[in-house]
């Protein structure tokens, strides 16, 4: 079976008569209960779960103890192009947005990368846009070589490729893969990815998939939240991953829970999502999957991402650029997203340890 | 008490403790002298040579015998590269088998942590496989020339004690090289149980890393592994769990 088979399952799931039925009982005996079914976890997304948050922050304290102990590891984004053929109504990169589009040249990668390795960051997300025709496979593997010589963990964050590509960016050295789906709900998917690759649904819904068959040692999924009802968007998370690690239960899992930023010129409709919702999502995830790592970018503020640390948090961003060559060239504006959090690696280190967590830099080889 | 012979060395302590999720590098090193353990294991995926500051090697005593651990390894062939690059990176040549397929039980591959220690030992490498408690693997390590077996007392993360005290108890009875029990150790208590179950030594890693004062808590370890151990040398009593009976069975052979 495949992702898309799987998660039909949960489609006429009603999730309004099983909020509407939760009571504070249920929510309790979950948070006590070890192992969490699909039920489970989605009543820990209810509304009623909202006054249990403090009861599920405990235990998320407790299971994220166990399984990872007081460490959070910082990474770094790298953009090297963003140029794309997709039209998506809530991202920057838009083939529709006109600005002056950018792809750094093999040198000015290696700048880039010495620029990043001198904060001290030894893990890196490599970002392209959605564009085979001016960023396709072979510049993308060239870029892995060379970032290889820099940093222990290469994650990339493209566009959905093929099982045999993933393969072969493997043998050059990268390790993780991070791919959202954006929004799971598929009319709301078609309605806003009005067209490019990323239009086929089913093609991205697999991607993880084919990245794990390809040999990936690591999987980043997530939802970017605000373009649907949080509640079902995380539920589905949840199941996505779920199924992914029945069938690849080697694969070392990470979950994101992008909140949408605003660009320059945006235009599409948010569905907000509080900060309480936000850490409800996260808890309920860390109650449902102990032993997954939990990923927070800057698209949170400062505030924010010093106080969730403690609530299962694994993997952080520090001194991040979303814009193409933003270490070393200083040259483009440009930013797929505008960020909440401009703390230096420095200055994050700096806040983990006083959160009474050790940074760590380097966990890969 | 006799000393902890392991890979040719000798040993004071029979406490082996593990570097990673502690707060502060800091606080290792002092869990370490509070521990008064030879032996520490570090995840190789965590060692960065290049960074003196975030170089957890910085942190560890010169005379401290390094066990760098396989973590990350999937299969037989990457726990191999690993121990290639961890004596190429100048961490010696001892090396924990650590092959973990299932992240969701954290559970060793004894398979393929077999093939590992076959071949590892054949290149020279002194090799301590982490096991499920299974005796027949057991034997298959000793015959393969493993430096003592591994098993695990829980799965990681359980925190309940130990569960895998029968099987445990059958390896720690049956298996001539020595026996270190990792993994699950919660507490001092378990520790001080499966040293008097007769276990060589143990391995205790978040235990004393996540504990509100890991240096109190290092100590404390200590003394239950030396607790254990005099307690294993003096010979429990019997526990009999018949009471003394009044009219009994075999009395008609005495009259």
């Amino acid at each position: 079976m495949n992702t898309y088979g799987y998660l039909q399952q949960f489609s006429n799931l009603d999730f309004t008569e099983i909020f509407s039925s939760t009571t504070d009982a249920d929510i309790l005996k979950i948070i006590a209960k070890k192992e969490l079914n699909y039920h489970d976890f989605l009543q820990l997304l209810s509304p009623k779960a909202e006054d249990f948050l403090e009861e599920m922050a405990q235990k998320a304290k407790l299971n994220s103890l166990k399984y990872f102990g007081k460490a959070i590891l910082l990474y770094s984004p790298l953009y090297i192009a963003d140029f794309c053929e997709n039209q998506c109504q809530y991202c920057g990169y838009s083939v529709m947005n006109k600005f002056q589009r950018h792809k750094l040249n093999f040198e000015q990668i290696e700048t880039e990368a010495r620029a990043i390795h001198q904060t001290g960051i030894r893990h890196i997300v490599l970002l392209t846009g959605d564009s085979r025709q001016t960023t396709p496979i072979s510049y993308i593997k060239k870029a892995v070589q060379i970032l290889k010589n820099y940093f222990d963990s290469i994650t990339i964050e493209i566009y959905a490729l093929t099982k045999i590509e993933y393969a072969e960016l493997i043998a050059a050295g990268v390790d993780g893969l991070t791919i959202y789906q954006e929004v799971y709900d598929e009319k709301i998917y078609d309605g806003v990815h009005l067209r490019g690759p990323k239009k086929d649904y089913k093609f991205r819904m697999e991607a993880p998939f084919r990245g794990a068959e390809a040999g990936m040692h690591s999987l980043n999924i997530g939802a970017l939240l605000g373009l649907n009802d949080w509640r079902k968007e995380l539920f589905l998370t949840g199941q996505h991953l779920r199924f992914l690690f029945r069938k690849f239960p080697a694969v070392e899992y990470k979950i994101s829970f992008p909140r949408l930023r605003p660009y320059h010129g945006s235009k599409v409709k948010t569905i907000e999502i509080s900060d309480k919702n936000l850490v409800q999502g996260i808890l309920a995830m860390r109650l449902y999957f102990p032993q997954i790592g939990i990923n927070i970018s800057t698209r949170e503020s400062e505030h924010f991402r010093d106080n969730v640390m403690p609530l299962g948090v694994t993997q952080i961003s520090a001194g991040v650029k979303t814009s193409v060559g933003g270490y070393s060239l200083k040259e483009n504006e440009e930013n797929q997203f505008e960020i909440a959090d401009n703390r230096t690696v420095a200055e994050m280190k700096k806040a983990i340890s006083n959160a009474g967590f050790q940074p760590i830099f380097k966990n890969w080889f | 008490m006799s000393d902890f012979i392991l890979g040719g060395k000798k040993f004071k302590s029979r406490l082996l403790i593990g570097t990673g999720k502690f707060p502060q590098k800091e606080t290792i090193t002092k869990a370490i002298k509070s521990s008064e353990s030879g032996i520490i294991t570090l995840a190789l995926r965590r060692v960065d040579l290049q960074s003196v500051e975030e170089n957890i090697l910085s942190y560890i005593p010169d005379d401290m015998t390094l066990l760098p651990n396989t973590s990350g390894a999937r299969n037989a062939t990457e726990a191999i590269r690993i121990a290639h690059l961890s004596e190429a990176m100048g961490c010696g040549n001892w090396i924990k088998i650590e092959v973990i397929s299932d992240q969701k039980y954290l559970l060793p591959d004894n398979e393929e942590t077999l093939k590992a220690t076959r071949i590892l030992v054949k290149e020279g490498f002194v090799v301590l496989p982490y096991i499920s408690p299974d005796l027949m693997t057991a034997k298959k390590l000793v015959d393969a020339g493993a430096a003592a077996v591994m098993p695990l007392g829980s799965p990681i993360g359980s925190n309940r004690g130990i569960r895998t005290k029968e099987l445990s108890q059958i390896i720690i009875n049956e298996i001539d090289i020595p026996v270190i029990i990792d993994a699950g150790i919660g507490a001092p208590s378990d520790a001080a149980m499966v040293m008097e179950m007769g276990a060589d030594a143990v391995l205790v890693n978040t235990a004393i890393a996540s504990a509100e004062n890991p240096d109190k808590m290092a100590e404390a370890f200590k003394l239950a592994v030396q607790a254990g151990r005099i307690a294993f040398i003096s010979k429990l009593g019997a526990k009999s769990k018949f009471a003394n009976p009044s009219s009994p069975l075999t009395g008609f052979l005495n009259s």
